[in-house]
């Protein structure tokens, strides 16, 4: 049975596919987006996270740390990352989960219990299960895993993924998923390169797959003004996507805002929201027009 | 952020009273016309006064009479008495008639039961919030006329000469409260045999069952004879009441010169010649029938809860639908006579108490609870165009009173459901969502038949009962979480130094967790006997002095049996004790049995010391014990379980205890705003909780231990099987912005049918953001019209005081919605 190291379980999630859902957060992720909310999602290895309004200077933390690696100052506890082996024992110890862990390692059946306690709100409501991260998809082999246990619980599953994998396994995964939603970032590859740090090109040409198999999606759309919130831009993902073969034709159009910065400085890494703006109505609302133009729904939010 | 409030600035009530005319314009309800418009108007702005017109007309009559007639007939004439000489008051624009008081907004006082003081009145004609005006005159009338008689006799001092010591002891530490010491037990709501019957039809009911009295051999014969004569006597006072009403409106009418007023105050005549003395033709005299019904039974007696019309929408749909069909009733007309009895129904406060804190409880809210929807005695959906008629007039017209709830059994439609979110999303606080195919089960369990549980529904805040033939009484809240404080101190109140409890042992020589828990339960069993033993003690007392022989009418079978609303005359008859701080106590448990007996993070005399020390240099403790211990609320099995045992035991003290009347307590988890005041009364808790601050409400988790959000709080508390209890209570607090668009509606919708396919009985929502509630601590005056709902009822937020905002704001936040 294998192991996945996961960041987050969210339960009664109404943003992440229809009715209402449990996502589960796979930690890791092949992209580097710089605006990117949930930056502990980014690196595949456990992180420690510190929350310096949290911290009461219990100081526990640095009586248990093997590694001597930790200090008080009189602001805030200090991490040596020289000297941090990120083993964990800090957290443990203290008080007011000022330090926690981010990713945990959990096996199938533990996340299959918890995916099946919230069964009856998926029956209620049309719901079910969303895999998001992360990358789901660099996590595959225990996602199948997931997928088929979800499948013979006839659980909804929907994949959340930035699409940037190798196709043979985007064709193994849709065998097995109701929906995808799928990240559309830049449809100019320098500035996907810029912004996420690689190419759209593997992401596009699985999105023509999906289209290809039929296999139905929703795309989101993270709208930043100063990146991708222009008008050539949003025309060029509209037309893109005007001529795939799609059920849904639904675009989920997520306004910019720069509330990841706090969860940066827990993870003591800087962020650059330089340029990045939240859109104004009136861009959101030309953004709806343009697609409706091409015969595509686009809404605000999940 | 800083949690830290300002004083809020002295707030004359009426001010505050949601008159938010200037405030917020672009939310001002297009449903309202100018007629309801300047009606709503008079009512919010009209200050809260009492009135000593009905002690003054009583004060004379006891005098007169008291020793002359057996007390039921001497209630009876004292009430014919109010009735005939009371000031009444028809309001310009008025469709609906009818005050209790003198004019909207003033309440009077029932000296038989309470007196208040000279200095009960000068408190409260000047405290803060939830304020009465009286003028100085009348005070000096009060001393003058009213409070020398009463001394000695009225029900509260009968009550207190007689409780032991042990009750006494319990009850000053807060253990629990006591009801009954301030008004009348009620907590009734009628079905629909009023829209049938009119008071003549009573009247002919009551003459044939006293044909009927066999005095030869019913030794009870006689007193049934005085019962029945007080019920005729009272049908003839409402009557009466009805009379003067109509002979005002036509001496109106001829002083009117504008034609169209005149034909509504000659229609008004109309309708008050006919209802109630005669059952009602028409939706308007459908509307006035239950109208002049419930100020008969609140002039009479100050029962709690006023009085409730029940499935109003159900009793009213077969009149709107036929004079629909006959076009002699318009949907604009209805909807505009329903504002009206809308309108009345917040003219009329709560009666103030005495001996007056203003801790216990502070509300204007008389907990009027309509209910809508649900299903029918045929077990039919119950949902109609009426129904739907409400639901906008609630959200046009954004007043205190009357509450009002939505009933969703697995048949009603999901528009229905829908269109109550809708309203749920305005934030006024209501309406609350109830589970018809839970409370059905509970009332069958309690020995219902299945059409009375059917024709049930709640009332008040969420107990439930069997509408029009159910005395359910509330008898007094029990502070479960300070009765485990008790026991951690071996029977003695740490706050006051007190015995308040039984001797159970010294929690440091406890062993093991179930020796612990073991001395709990010898507590709550010993507290709830005394509590019992009381409560039975004052039902007789109002059996004997302060029979309801109106009410009794109205409730099958007071007449059949002869018998009163208080002794036994009702179908049903059953009391409740209604238990607070499920999540409190629970939390408690759990950070004993983990960290004490389980873990050994720490010892008993630690924990003990750190609370005994409200936590004072103890903050890493509390902080641990905070963030590092399974609480109630987040569907984990460790802290869940600890609450069913909980339950089970409080069902277990609770549950079959005999009343007076051959019949049984029940419990219910509900706390309206007690558990404040039970927080109070309590230094702190092992589960961090602080001193004095507020316990857990109803069955909801403590405040902030919840963090798996709502679908985790639902499956926690739908371990407890509701169906064994009298009513649940859940507050779930969500952000507006999170509700904005259709398909946020549709998840707030399948999250309440979630809750109640597992078995929940309510679930109440407050839809607020933190940073609005700041905003509205530092400029009341620019919030006037922000409505909270809080553990069972709703009240504006400048209304409550400090401990009661910062409640609101401590509620734990759904940041996933």
């Amino acid at each position: 049975m294998s192991n996945s190291l996961i960041f987050d379980i969210k339960r009664y999630a109404i943003n992440d596919g229809p009715g209402i859902r449990l996502t589960i957060f796979f930690k890791g992720c092949p992209l580097n987006c710089k605006w990117c909310h949930n930056p502990e999602s980014i690196s595949p290895q456990t992180q420690k996270m510190y929350a310096k309004q949290k911290c009461i200077g219990a100081q526990a933390c640095i009586d248990v740390c093997p590694e001597n690696a930790l200090s008080l100052t009189p602001d805030s506890i200090i991490t040596d990352w020289n000297l941090c082996t990120v083993c964990g024992k800090c957290a443990e110890a203290c008080p007011t989960k000022a330090i926690e862990m981010s990713g945990q390692q959990m096996d199938i059946d533990q996340l299959i219990k918890t995916i099946e306690s919230e069964s009856l709100f998926f029956d209620q409501s049309g719901g079910g299960v969303t895999f998001s991260g992360g990358e789901p998809l660099m996590h595959y082999k225990t996602l199948l895993q997931l997928l088929d246990e979800c499948g013979k619980r006839h659980i909804h599953r929907v994949v959340d993924t930035s699409l940037f994998s190798r196709s043979e396994i985007v064709k193994q995964v849709a065998e097995k998923t109701e929906l995808f939603l799928v990240d559309l970032k830049h449809m100019n590859d320098e500035k996907h390169k810029k912004y996420t740090g690689v190419s759209n090109q593997l992401i596009l040409e699985n999105i023509r797959l999906l289209s290809d198999i039929n296999s139905d999606f929703w795309i989101r759309i993270p709208l930043i003004d100063g990146v991708n919130a222009d008008e050539e831009n949003i025309k060029k993902s509209a037309e893109f996507l005007s001529k795939l073969n799609w059920q849904s034709k639904l675009v989920n159009l997520l306004p910019y805002h720069d509330i990841g910065r706090n969860k940066h400085l827990k993870l003591g890494s800087s962020y650059n929201g330089d340029g990045m703006k939240e859109p104004a109505q009136q861009i959101i609302e030309r953004s709806i027009r343009i697609f409706s133009d091409f015969g595509i729904q686009a809404i605000v939010g999940g | 952020m800083n949690t830290k409030q300002s004083i809020v600035a002295p707030q004359r009530a009426a001010n505050t009273e949601g008159n938010y005319y200037n405030v917020k314009s672009e939310r001002s309800n297009p449903g309202m016309n100018d007629r309801i418009q300047r009606l709503r108007q008079l009512s919010v702005e009209t200050e809260p006064s009492l009135s000593i017109e009905r002690a003054l007309i009583e004060t004379e009559f006891y005098k007169e009479n008291y020793g002359k007639y057996s007390i039921p007939v001497l209630r009876a004439l004292n009430y014919l008495e109010i009735c005939k000489k009371k000031t009444i008051y028809l309001g310009e624009g008025e469709l609906i008639v009818g005050e209790r008081g003198p004019k909207p907004k003033a309440v009077p006082t029932f000296p038989e039961l309470t007196c208040h003081s000279v200095e009960d009145l000068h408190v409260l004609n000047t405290r803060e919030l939830q304020r009465y005006t009286i003028s100085q005159e009348d005070i000096d009338t009060y001393e003058r006329e009213v409070i020398p008689y009463w001394e000695g006799r009225t029900q509260r001092e009968r009550i207190f000469n007689h409780v032991p010591e042990e009750w006494k002891a319990a009850y000053e530490a807060g253990l629990f409260t006591e009801f009954m010491e301030q008004r009348a037990p009620g907590h009734t709501t009628l079905d629909g045999k009023i829209y049938k019957m009119g008071l003549n039809d009573f009247k002919a009911r009551i003459a044939e069952e006293i044909d009927r009295l066999d005095f030869m051999n019913d030794v009870e014969a006689t007193d049934k004879l005085e019962q029945l004569k007080a019920m005729d006597i009272s049908c003839d006072a409402t009557i009466l009441f009805a009379q003067r009403y109509a002979e005002m409106a036509e001496k109106l009418a001829q002083k009117e010169s504008n034609e169209k007023r005149k034909a509504e105050l000659l229609k008004i005549a109309e309708v008050c010649r006919w209802v109630p003395a005669n059952a009602p033709r028409t939706f308007w005299e459908a509307i006035q029938m239950y109208w002049f019904v419930h100020l008969g039974t609140v002039t009479e007696l100050n029962g709690w809860d006023a009085m409730n019309p029940g499935h109003f929408d159900q009793h009213l749909a077969p009149f709107y639908e036929k004079e629909l069909a006959d076009e002699t009733l318009s949907r604009e007309e209805a909807k505009e006579l329903l504002s009206c009895f809308w309108i009345k129904v917040n003219n009329h406060p709560a009666p103030p108490k005495v001996g007056i804190t203003a801790r216990e409880s502070g509300t204007y809210n008389d907990f009027t609870n309509i209910n809508i929807g649900g299903v029918r005695a045929n077990g039919l959906d119950g949902v109609n165009e009426v129904s739907y008629i409400m639901l906008e007039i609630i959200e046009d017209l954004h007043i205190l009173q009357p509450g009002s709830s939505i009933h969703i059994s697995s048949k009603t439609p999901d528009r229905f459901l829908k269109e109550g979110c809708k309203v749920i999303r305005q934030g006024h606080g209501y309406p609350s969502v109830f589970n018809p195919d839970i409370y059905i089960q509970e009332l069958l369990r309690q020995g219902k038949s299945l059409k009375d549980a059917r024709e049930g529904g709640c009332s008040g805040c969420i107990e439930v009962g069997a509408f029009g033939k159910e005395a359910y009484l509330l008898t007094g809240y029990l502070n479960v979480p300070k009765i485990l404080e008790v026991t951690l101190n071996n029977g003695i109140d740490p706050v006051t130094g007190k015995k308040a409890g039984i001797a159970s042992g010294d929690p440091r020589d406890f062993k093991s967790y179930e020796e612990l828990y073991e001395a709990f339960v010898r507590q709550l069993n010993f507290v709830v006997d005394q509590k019992v033993r009381v409560s039975n003690y004052i039902d007789q007392m109002f059996a004997k002095y302060a029979p309801a022989p109106f009410l009794s009418v109205v409730i099958d079978d007071c007449i059949s049996k002869g018998k009163d609303y208080y002794n036994g005359g009702p179908r049903y008859n059953t009391n409740y004790i209604q238990c607070t701080g499920l999540g409190t106590v629970t939390d408690s448990l759990s950070v004993l049995k983990h960290h004490v007996f389980e873990k050994k993070t720490f010892s008993m005399e630690k924990i003990l010391d750190a609370v005994s020390k409200d936590f004072n240099g103890e903050e890493i403790l509390r902080q641990t014990i905070i963030n590092n211990t399974p609480f109630f609320g987040n569907d984990d099995p460790y802290a869940d379980n600890i609450a069913l045992g909980v339950y089970a035991d409080l069902l277990k003290a609770i549950d079959g205890k005999p009343n007076t009347k051959g019949e049984q307590f029940y419990l219910n988890m509900l706390s309206t705003t007690c558990h404040v005041y039970f927080g109070k009364v309590m230094g702190a808790t092992p589960n961090g909780r602080l001193a004095g601050k507020s316990i857990s409400d109803g069955t909801s988790p403590s405040h902030g231990a919840d963090t798996h959000g709502p679908s985790a709080v639902v499956k926690s508390l739908t371990k407890l099987d509701h169906t064994m209890s009298g009513g649940t209570l859940l507050n779930l607090r969500f952000l507006p912005s999170l509700l904005k668009r259709d398909q946020d509606i549709a998840k707030l919708s399948q999250l309440i049918r979630s809750y109640f396919a597992l078995g929940g009985h309510h679930v109440q929502f407050n839809i607020v953001d933190t940073a609005t509630l700041y905003a509205a601590q530092q400029n009341p005056e620019d919030y006037k019209d922000l409505l909270v709902r809080m553990a069972g009822y709703s009240d504006y937020f400048n209304d409550m005081n400090a401990d009661l905002q910062q409640e609101v704001i401590d509620r734990t936040e759904n940041e996933s919605f």
